[in-house]
């Protein structure tokens, strides 16, 4: 199905089809790998609304990506229990390991780090999503083991 | 005390409807479908339930609220937005326990009368999304959910509506502004919810473990269930707790259970046998706790009385080891980056307040700055449309008024006490 029916079928679960706009920011994230103008476009087409109150919304929202991001996105936790528990180490190594900042890309496109505020998973801290898969207990090591299985 | 909300979760099946049913599930709902909407709130009211979100407002009174008022169609959605820093309790209902959630808002919605719900689900939970929409599916399947419900003619639709990464979100009213496609910035009460809600109809904003109760209210009774715990707010609760124990987790215990016997107990003490420092016991925003405070209740209203509050039963324990100002700092870097811009007290006091801690925090803190931080948060508190303002406010005074010595040291020393011998 096109975007844009897809959308509009969204829109059937809602009084107002305006309710389908947020899941819509995720389908039109996912067909164009980021929010690009076009993406906010198409968004704007299927729900009849103005391109300017589609980006308005998307820009309140951390989980959009209002850039171009690596082939794997990693959301790393350092609220306060994954912080005590020792995250700040973790974003330290993803900066030596593939120089990796918060906010940034490697260079060669495979990794983007978001920093996230409280994954919900403080008992199992440090914790992270790579793309949408959870991991846990992140630690020096295993962190690596984990992210080297994403090429 | 017997599992409610989190019966049968070990069986690695608990997600299926098969299993949710093999353990008797979906009982009240047949229970309640032969019943008067108006019964099963009253049922509520006489059980004694308060949410379960945070602020404690009595379930019952809610929805009797909404039910009074004329208009239709009615909303129910579930809040299950939960970004509170330290929270993670709703978590287990909703990828392990999912019908139990469905059964309680498909109850809900008849004494409401409601035909349509959404789960406001927050989008760091991937995998409980997929496993609601699973969840939904079947229940579809099985007549629980559409039209004519199990052939009583009730109607009811539900689907899962995936929130994008705004702690805000799981303030009502900007739950349901992001529900209809907008920023989520709350609005100012009243109206409230109730009368003007979701599409300005009648709305009632309940949170995912305050729904898990209503089958069981349901199934034994509202006078029953007021046994269970604190008599003025009774029932199970989940309590979750994370930090420096040695067994962090999710528990399910009776309302009133001490931090002392969550802490030692339950999540088998400190961490190494250390020394206890604080402990935050209701998520981030509420007023940190000295080690002599934890013999009280965990309840709506014993915590208020020792000057803290329950909040969503998030518990984060601290040891010797830890800074409070570099606590307190990324704390505040989270309100900062939270709050919604609306209001001004707010928008601009979190930036202050992050921005002072963190000159305190890295040795470049100056005379007066403690007096500075709680100018600010005085200048927050109450002054804000919603209570992300004073959750921050929280933070900062609580923390200096516990622990002053720490803030002190840090800034005559340029460094921190914590973890010296």
């Amino acid at each position: 199905m096109a975007l844009v029916d897809e959308i509009r079928e969204i829109g059937r679960k809602y009084p107002d089809r305006r309710g389908a706009l947020l899941p819509s920011l995720y389908l039109a994230q996912k067909e164009y790998g980021w929010l690009s103008q076009e993406a906010y476009e198409t968004v704007s087409e299927a729900l009849n609304l103005p391109p300017a109150t589609v980006k308005g919304v998307a820009t309140f929202y951390a989980m959009y990506r209002k850039k171009p991001m690596g082939r794997h996105l990693i959301q790393l936790c350092t609220n306060v229990a994954c912080m005590v528990m020792g995250a700040e180490r973790l974003v330290d190594l993803l900066k030596e390991r593939y120089g990796l900042e918060p906010g940034g890309t490697t260079e060669d496109g495979r990794f983007s780090l978001v920093i996230m505020e409280c994954i919900g998973a403080c008992d199992r801290a440090p914790a992270m999503l790579v793309d949408t898969d959870f991991h846990s207990d992140l630690n020096e090591t295993n962190i690596f083991e984990i992210l080297e299985k994403y090429k | 005390m017997e599992k409610v909300l989190l019966k049968n979760i070990d069986n690695p099946d608990s997600a299926t409807i098969k299993a949710y049913e093999a353990a008797g599930g979906y009982q009240s709902l047949k229970k309640a479908l032969d019943l008067e909407p108006k019964k099963i709130i009253e049922e509520v009211k006489s059980s004694g339930l308060r949410g379960r979100g945070g602020a404690g407002f009595p379930t019952g009174m809610k929805w009797d609220f909404a039910s009074r008022d004329p208009k239709f169609p009615k909303y129910l959605l579930c809040n299950a937005d939960e970004g509170e820093p330290g929270t993670f309790k709703d978590r287990p209902i909703l990828e392990k326990n999912p019908h139990l959630l469905i059964e309680g808002m498909i109850i809900s919605a008849y004494a409401l009368q409601a035909e349509r719900g959404y789960i406001y689900l927050r989008g760091e939970y991937p995998h409980a999304r997929d496993v609601l929409e699973k969840a939904i599916a079947e229940a579809y399947e099985r007549g629980y959910l559409g039209e004519n419900i199990l052939g009583k003619g009730f109607r009811f639709d539900l689907s899962v509506h995936q929130g994008a990464g705004a702690y805000i979100c799981g303030e009502e009213t900007a739950l349901i502004e992001s529900i209809e496609g907008r920023r989520g910035q709350p609005r100012i009460k009243p109206p409230f919810p109730v009368n003007v809600g979701a599409w300005g109809m009648p709305t009632v904003v309940n949170n995912v473990e305050t729904l898990a109760n209503i089958p069981y209210i349901v199934e034994i009774g509202g006078e029953a269930y007021a046994k269970i715990g604190s008599s003025d707010c009774p029932g199970p609760k989940l309590y979750s707790i994370s930090c420096c124990v040695e067994k962090p987790g999710v528990y399910e215990l009776p309302m009133g259970t001490s931090l002392r016997e969550i802490i030692y107990e339950h999540a088998g003490g400190i961490k190494g046998g250390r020394e206890l420092k604080a402990v935050i016991p209701g998520g981030i925003s509420t007023p940190v706790l000295t080690p002599d405070k934890i013999d009280t209740p965990m309840d709506f209203v014993s915590l208020p009385k020792i000057g803290s509050m329950l909040g969503s039963g998030a518990i984060m324990v601290f040891d010797d080891t830890v800074c409070l100002v570099r606590v307190c700092w990324r704390a505040m870097r989270f309100f900062e980056h939270e709050s919604c811009g609306k209001c001004t007290p707010c928008r601009e006091g979190t930036g202050w307040m992050r921005n002072i801690l963190e000159r305190i925090e890295n040795g470049f803190g100056r005379e007066g700055d403690i007096e500075l931080l709680q100018d600010v948060a005085l200048s927050i508190s109450g002054k804000t449309f919603c209570p992300l303002g004073d959750g921050a406010a929280n933070v900062v005074l609580s923390f200096i008024r516990n622990f002053p010595d720490e803030f002190e040291y840090h800034i005559k020393n340029k460094k921190c006490s914590a973890g010296e011998e």
